[in-house]
């Protein structure tokens, strides 16, 4: 747990996929110490993940968790919800994220069963503060500016700008160090990273990669690569090129620059032709 | 590190474990109940020299895996060459992908398309002779999720494009009469299969899904499918087609929800 500006403290993700050892404690998560109450930004990937997280909190402050905030609706980000159950806090989300939550949620609780254990997986709570362009979380004192967003990452990603030391939490918005998945469009991707670069921002937490980076600079690696992803799926369907050729040569050039990028490469390059043969 | 293939997907979601996986027995009857469906009593023999399929072992996106059949088109067996071909997903809730029919001006040697997939299945393509003999191949894939899969990521966008038709010349080749040449039929349709949520109402979106699509190439047939909720969103189909004569290349849409799409291709330059 690293406290990278006054307040905010940070839990670094390993960059693996969900395992027994790492309890799906996966993605970057923490929270925000205000002078009434605390904001969690992502419970975690798990029960055990959501309950370290919270003994976390109370090894710094006894003020009530009063938000539990998710940046979308993926299992690694949302699964540590049921260790806030007993502090009855708000749970706030893109409004766009309940419907997914609901539709894949069964399907993702199962598949984390399978490696920790129906309870240990823990569960999402339905968010109740649902978000459709703005809102405004007062803690005391200092209060977080939430943002939905057009389709990107996922089609409900949020992010969260702290007033006070501007710090901004951009959940999967930002990957470093580990290849970025595209659940939602390139294209409305490229364009939300072109509104967070305008941000008045001085410190980012990435949803994974380090605990903090510089802005904008974090953003140019995975800015390069959905870029060079769009390029050169582009000259595939130009040419007449089918979505199984793009799968076996798009994006290569990018391999040694990231972890996991033979799982989500030839993923992403799907999920992209899909989007860009439309064009 | 260890690194559990089973969970790769799951931060994306849609392709993951069989959460039950059957075992070759109960694939083995499926398939024999889907048969005795579709073909009743009549022989369906498996014949690599006849039919192949090409599947990913283990799919990228189970919303959308690409297969592609190839089809022999001479040797004794098949004379008069294939003239109709069923894509059946075994394990899915609705099996049947299409029951294409190919028409004089058809190249049946290979045809392509993307299919759900919504658990670990058996995938099989059955083709049919002139002569009225069956023919079958079958492949293994890993996939799972793909039916509940959201069917789109951006509703609106896709409502706006619904029904819009697109054709390619594959390799953007120039077309030549009396050429054969492989095109991609692309259709724009959300393909919903009722097991899909509305992002804003929370209710479950009714099947909203292609019925029929029919291609003719002058006055003649190319290919007619009857196709079902296993296609996949946006259904992409690539085929064969004999330009026999100037055309234009005609498509026919019919979908669930009494739509009715329609768009003429002139192929061939200055046609």
């Amino acid at each position: 747990m690293a406290e990278i500006a006054p307040g905010i403290h940070v839990r670094h993700g390993v960059h693996e996929e969900a395992t027994a050892a790492n309890q799906d404690g996966i993605a970057n998560i923490g929270f925000v110490v205000g002078e009434k109450s605390v904001a969690i930004i992502d419970p975690g990937g798990s029960r055990d993940d959501g309950q370290a997280l919270r003994s976390h909190v109370r090894a710094v402050t006894d003020l009530p968790i009063s938000h539990v905030v998710l940046t979308h609706f993926h299992p690694d980000h949302v699964f540590g919800c049921v260790a806030f159950e007993a502090d009855k806090p708000h749970f706030v989300a893109h409004a766009r994220a309940l419907a997914l939550l609901v539709t894949r949620g069964e399907f993702y609780r199962n598949s984390l069963a399978d490696i920790l254990g129906l309870e240990a997986a823990g569960d999402y709570e339905k968010p109740a503060m649902l978000v459709t362009d703005r809102a405004t979380i007062d803690l005391g004192g200092r209060s977080l500016s939430l943002q939905a967003h057009r389709t990107a990452h996922t089609d409900n990603d949020l992010t969260i700008l702290d007033d006070r030391t501007a710090t901004l939490w951009t959940g999967d918005l930002l990957f470093i160090d580990r290849v970025p998945a595209i659940d939602g469009s390139i294209l409305g991707w490229r364009a939300v990273i072109d509104t967070l670069r305008q941000m008045p921002v001085k410190l980012a937490v990435p949803g994974h990669g380090p605990v903090s980076v510089a802005w904008p600079a974090g953003l140019d690696d995975e800015s390069r690569y959905l870029d060079l992803l769009t390029r050169e799926i582009r000259a595939v369907i130009a040419r007449g090129g089918s979505i199984e050729e793009a799968v076996g040569t798009v994006g290569l050039s990018e391999r040694s620059r990231w972890l996991l990028f033979d799982d989500y490469n030839g993923r992403n390059v799907t999920t992209a032709f899909k989007e860009l043969e439309w064009e | 590190m260890i690194r559990s293939i089973l969970t790769t997907a799951m931060l994306i979601g849609l392709a993951g474990p069989a959460l039950a996986e059957e075992d070759e027995a109960a694939q083995a009857t499926r398939w024999q109940e889907l048969k005795s469906t579709l073909f009743g009593d009549r022989p369906v023999i498996e014949d690599s020299n006849v039919i192949t399929l090409d599947a990913p072992t283990r799919a990228l996106d189970a919303s959308t895996v690409p297969i592609g059949v190839s089809m022999s088109t001479a040797g004794p067996q098949i004379s008069g060459g294939v003239t109709k071909l069923w894509l059946v997903v075994d394990g899915n809730p609705s099996p049947i992908v299409g029951a294409f029919s190919f028409g004089p001006d058809a190249d049946p040697r290979s045809l392509r398309t993307r299919v759900r997939v919504d658990q670990y299945t058996l995938i099989h393509a059955v083709a049919e002779t002139a002569n009225g003999r069956l023919f079958s191949t079958a492949k293994f894939v890993k996939a799972a999720g793909g039916c509940s899969a959201p069917s789109t990521k951006d509703p609106q966008l896709a409502m706006s494009r619904l029904g819009e038709i697109r054709v390619r010349l594959e390799g953007n080749s120039v077309p030549v009469e009396g050429s054969v040449t492989t095109a991609q039929l692309l259709i724009s349709h959300p393909n919903n299969n009722g097991m899909q949520m509305d992002q804003l109402t929370h209710n479950y979106i009714p099947p909203h899904y292609i019925q029929t699509v029919k291609v003719t190439y002058g006055s003649k047939l190319v290919f007619s499918v009857d196709a079902d909720i296993s296609l996949s969103e946006d259904p992409a189909i690539t085929f064969g087609l004999r330009l026999d004569g100037d055309g234009p290349l005609h498509v026919e849409v019919q979908d669930s929800a009494k739509g009715d799409y329609r768009r003429d291709f002139a192929l061939l330059k200055g046609s």
